[in-house]
Order: structure tokens, then C-alpha cells, then sequence
């Protein structure tokens, strides 16, 4: 509203209405993002703190340097890998197979879904994983007596202790996190998928878990990268993944602090592949749906 | 009977709990021809055309589509409940258009049409595929054949919903409401994919409030209300001089 006082007398309105709408010769000063400032000068601050305290400390980068790609310290970076793939690709079976179960209808299936989630939720995978390296005390012998037969200390290596802990108590969370990626899934598509004559293992496997897996792999992401570092725990029951092999080292020439660094790095390298390689197999599974991103 | 009967429904029932919403339906489609099943929402539409499918189950009445009991195998003075791959071997012959369309949406239009052949039928691949653009030039989507459902309107959607239920080669398709779910200008051209396929000969049950689809297409209309059939006969008939009051009121108001 211009008030008459304040504009021209002799002003034609028509032409003030237009000028009132032309904006297209003002100039545009972009919103002030004062609070992104300041964070960033208090981050910038607390990491040359950070990097200043490493570099006086009683740290000796030169140790650091040699055995970032020492033999012993690359095999147990290896270990580690195999590690995580085993054990993740076994929490993804018996996950995948543990969520089918819970919603197949059948109440012995179902009720044997929830009590495997029960029991290997239940305890720390720590302890599952030296309950399976000490199953000798319990199992002697492994086998079928009079066909075959194994002594359990034979069978049980720190490798396989550990793969089984590690997979089977990762098994009973990934099952939750498939169950939900089902659950995400419309009645619709199952139906669907019956009325062009699908059987139930086919429907799941060709219509319900691709779509549910677009719900299920930001989780199962997480998950893997959480295997990468709980294959650590290996290295209580003596299995030689990265954490242990530097342990080793640094009993022998006290260079604890770098040889952790030294870990700490390729674990850091390790999670880094990991979450790119996420990326792309979201992009992957999320083909065919619009892509939700918040935008504020 | 000087008819081809390919399905034949007697004494459906079905109950949700203690409610009642299939009541003794009986009904018969001849081969070729297409019925109208029109009524009152919550007449129980969808579960009787869920029924034929096996989609639901019913506990009452027995369902023939080309001569084949519907769920059950016949073993002298018994019947055998059918196995997961038995019912799946039953559903092939029947398409099913739903009213929200349902299509794959990791697939693109062309693959949802040929992953029933080439995953239930064993059909080789190229030549499902071949087969599934030929049905979606049909449908008048021929450029849309990589498409993502998520990339096409619904009423395009639907007529690749339709591509796909004739690409299993059905003898008979269902259709529960299928303009209802969309916009009013898209209606028709799901209509008119839907008259065509009429006149090629296919047998179809159509659950629809579209009363000039209904006249101009149907050879029968059968009304439903509270789980019952009112009233069924030739579609000119039942839509201009129906027999049952009932009938007549439900028409007025849907044309209203
Ligand atoms: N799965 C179900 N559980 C309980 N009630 C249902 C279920 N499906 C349908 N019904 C009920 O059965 C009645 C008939 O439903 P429906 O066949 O969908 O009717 P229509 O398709 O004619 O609108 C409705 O009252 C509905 O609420
Ligand atoms: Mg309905």
C-alpha cells in the first residue's frame, strides 16, 4: 500500500502497480548462514588442537610408517576381511531365512524364528564366540557315531569359532532387519505375484525381497560395517585378524599407541570402501522409485 | 445347457470373524462373454472375484472355471485341500487387474509383463519379451516399454497391468474396480483397452461402477448387496428395467 503522501502526485497507478512487481533489477543478497560460520571456525580450531597434541606426543610416526604395510599387519587386515565376509554372509542366510520363517503362517517355522532371535540376541557376541571356541567341553566329538567323526578341538579353530559366533549372533538382528524390509512391502505386490501363478519361494524371491531390499540395505550396510570391527573380538579366542596381529607387535616392541594407529587406519580405509560400495548398491536397489532426499 | 460355462460359482460363502460377507453367491459366466458385477461398496465384490482366485479362501460353495474345482482336488468321496504349487498352477489361467494396479515397480513395464511367462510359464525369454511388446503396442504403450511404473500415469499404469494379465495367456481375467483409482479424464482409455479385449473374445468378471461400460460392453450384470446377488440377467435388461427395487435405487444413485 503506498500512501499518497509518498508517491508522486502525478504518477499514472498503473504504472506504480508495475513497478511495485519489478524485481528483476534488484540486487540479490544471499541469506547469511551466520551458525554454519561460526561451527565451522570452533571445528577448524579443536582439529589443529588435535593434530597439534599428536604431533608433539609421545607418538614416533616413523613406526607408524613401517608398519602401516608390514607383512603381518596386511595378512591381518586380509583375515579380517575374509572374517567379515564369512560371518556376514552367514548372519545374511540365516537372517534372510529367519525372517521368511516369522511370517511364513507356520506356527513351528515361526515359533523356531523367534527363539533362535531370543537366544543369540541375547548374549554378548563375546561370549557366544568363546562358548563355540569351548564347545569341546560339552561336544568331545563331532559327527555321526559310527559314520563319521571329529574331535571337536580339531573342528573348532579359532577361524571357525569365530565365524560361527560372529555370523549365526548376527544372524538373529539382520532377521529383524529383513523382517522389516518384508513388512515394507505392499499386500498389493504379493498379491500380484499370485495372480500370475508365482510360488510362495518364488514370489519372494523375485518380487517381495527386491523391494524389500531397498528397505533393508541402509541397515545391512551399517550391519557390515559393524562386522568389520566386532571381527576384533576375534582376536580374544587367538585368531589372527588385523587387532591382533598389531597386538603382537607392539607386545614385542612396546609401540602400542602406533601400532593402534596403524589398525585404526586400515579400519578407517576399510569403512570408507564399505560405505561407497553402500551407495551404489542403493542406487541400485532403489531403480524404479522416485529418490527421497530431505531437503530443508 | 447350450452354453460354454467356464466359470461357475456355487453357494460362495465367506465370513471375517462373525461377519458375513459372501452369502450363498451363485453365478455363471459363459466363455467369451463378460459380466458385470455392480453394487453398494462393502457388498462383498471384491472378495467373491478374490474367491474365484483363490485369494481368499472361502468356506463355503465350490468354484469350476473350466470345469476345474478351485482349491480342491476330488479323490472319490474326498477332497484334498491343493498345495502351494497346485494353487499357484490354477491362478496361471486367470489374470487379475486391480484397482491399484499393483505393477512391479523395480520392473519396467515390459518386464512386468514377461516375468510371469518367462518365470511361471518357462517361456524363453526373448520370445516373452517379444511377445509382452506386442501386448503393449496393444494397449497403445509401445513407447513406454522401459518405462518404470513410478514414470507412467495411472491410467497407463493400468493398461500395462492389463498387458501383463494377458500376457500369461489367461482363459478368463478379473477386474476389481479398474478406473476407480484414477483421474476422471484417464478413464476411458483404460475403458477402451478393456472393450477391446472384450470383443477379441476373452472372458472377463468385471467389478466396475461404470454403468455405460456395463451396457455398452457387458452381456451380463449381476448386483450385489450385503454379500448377496440380488439380481443378475442380461445387462440391457438389468440396467433399464431391473427387477428389484433395490436394484433400481442403486442405479439412479449412480448415475446421480
Ligand atoms: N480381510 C478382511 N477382513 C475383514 N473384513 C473384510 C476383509 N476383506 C473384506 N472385508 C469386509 O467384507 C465386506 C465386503 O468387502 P469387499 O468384498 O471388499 O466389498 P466391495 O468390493 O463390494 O466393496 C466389507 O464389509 C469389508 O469390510
Ligand atoms: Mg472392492
Amino acid at each position: 500500500m503506498t500512501t499518497p503522501s509518498s508517491s508522486p502526485i502525478n504518477a499514472a497507478p498503473a504504472t506504480r502497480e508495475r513497478d511495485r512487481y519489478e524485481i528483476a533489477h534488484l540486487k540479490l543478497v544471499p541469506k547469511r548462514h551466520i551458525g554454519r560460520t561460526i561451527s565451522a571456525a570452533v571445528v577448524i580450531i579443536l582439529l589443529l588442537a588435535l593434530i597439534r597434541a599428536f604431533s608433539v606426543g609421545q607418538i614416533e610416526w616413523s613406526y607408524v610408517r613401517d608398519f602401516l604395510f608390514a607383512p603381518v599387519i596386511l595378512q591381518g587386515l586380509i583375515n579380517t576381511l575374509i572374517m567379515t565376509v564369512a560371518a556376514m554372509a552367514i548372519g545374511i542366510v540365516l537372517g534372510v531365512l529367519s525372517a521368511v520363517m516369522r511370517i511364513s503362517g507356520n506356527p513351528v517355522l515361526s515359533w523356531i524364528s523367534v527363539g533362535y532371535v531370543w537366544i543369540f540376541r541375547g548374549a554378548p557376541a563375546l561370549l557366544q564366540l568363546m562358548l563355540w571356541f569351548n564347545l569341546a567341553l560339552i561336544f568331545p566329538t563331532l559327527g555321526i557315531p559310527g559314520l563319521f567323526e571329529f574331535r571337536t578341538v580339531d573342528i573348532m579353530t579359532p577361524f571357525v569359532a569365530a565365524m560361527l559366533g560372529l555370523g549365526i549372533s548376527q544372524g538373529a538382528y539382520t532377521s529383524e532387519v529383513v523382517r522389516s524390509g518384508l513388512l515394507s512391502v505392499d499386500s498389493g505386490q504379493y498379491e500380484a505375484a499370485r495372480t500370475i501363478g508365482m510360488t510362495q519361494m518364488k514370489m519372494l524371491r523375485r518380487i517381495v525381497l527386491p523391494q524389500a531390499m531397498r528397505v533393508m540395505v541402509p541397515p545391512i550396510g551399517n550391519e557390515v560395517i559393524g562386522m568389520v570391527k566386532l571381527t576384533s573380538l576375534a582376536s580374544v579366542i587367538q585368531f589372527t585378524e588385523i587387532l591382533h596381529n598389531a597386538q603382537v607387535i607392539y607386545y614385542a616392541n612396546t609401540r602400542v599407541l602406533e601400532l593402534l594407529l596403524v589398525a585404526s587406519f586400515w579400519y578407517l580405509v576399510v569403512v570408507t570402501i564399505l560405505s561407497v560400495g553402500q551407495q551404489r548398491i542403493e542406487r541400485y536397489f532403489g531403480r524404479g522409485s522416485k529418490s527421497i532426499r530431505a531437503s530443508v | 445347457m447350450s452354453k460354454d460355462i467356464l466359470v461357475k460359482a456355487i453357494d460362495v460363502s465367506k465370513k471375517f470373524d462373525a461377519f458375513q460377507a459372501l452369502d450363498k453367491v451363485n453365478m455363471e459366466v459363459a466363455r467369451g462373454e463378460v459380466a458385470c458385477i455392480i453394487g453398494p461398496s462393502g457388498s462383498g465384490k471384491s472378495t467373491f472375484l478374490r474367491c474365484i482366485n483363490l485369494l481368499e479362501r472361502m468356506d463355503g460353495g465350490a468354484i469350476w472355471v473350466n470345469d476345474e474345482l478351485m482349491g480342491y482336488r476330488r479323490d472319490g468321496n474326498n477332497l484334498h485341500e491343493l498345495s502351494d504349487a497346485e494353487i499357484s498352477r490354477q491362478r496361471r489361467r486367470i489374470g487379475m487387474v486391480f484397482q491399484r494396479f499393483n505393477l512391479f515397480p523395480h520392473k519396467t513395464a515390459v518386464e512386468n509383463i514377461f516375468e510371469g511367462p518367462v518365470q511361471v510359464l518357462g517361456e524363453n525369454p526373448k520370445e516373452a519379451r517379444d511377445h509382452a511388446l506386442s501386448l503393449l503396442e496393444r494397449v497403445g504403450l509401445a513407447d513406454k516399454a522401459n518405462h518404470y511404473p513410478s514414470e507412467l500415469s495411472g491410467g497407463q499404469q493400468q493398461r500395462v497391468a492389463i498387458a501383463r494379465a494377458m500376457g500369461m495367456r489367461p482363459e478368463l481375467i478379473l477386474f476389481d474396480e479398474p478406473t476407480s483409482a484414477l483421474d476422471p479424464e484417464l478413464v476411458s482409455e483404460v475403458l477402451d483397452v478393456m472393450r477391446n479385449l472384450a470383443s477379441s473374445g476373452m472372458t472377463m468378471i468385471v467389478v466396475t461402477h461404470e454403468l455405460g461400460f456395463a451396457r455398452n460392453v457387458a452381456n451380463t450384470v449381476t448386483f450385489m448387496e450385503t454379500g448377496k446377488v440380488v439380481e443378475t440377467g442380461p445387462a440391457s435388461q438389468v440396467l433399464t428395467t431391473p427387477a428389484s427395487a433395490r436394484t433400481a435405487e442403486f442405479i439412479r444413485a449412480v448415475h446421480n
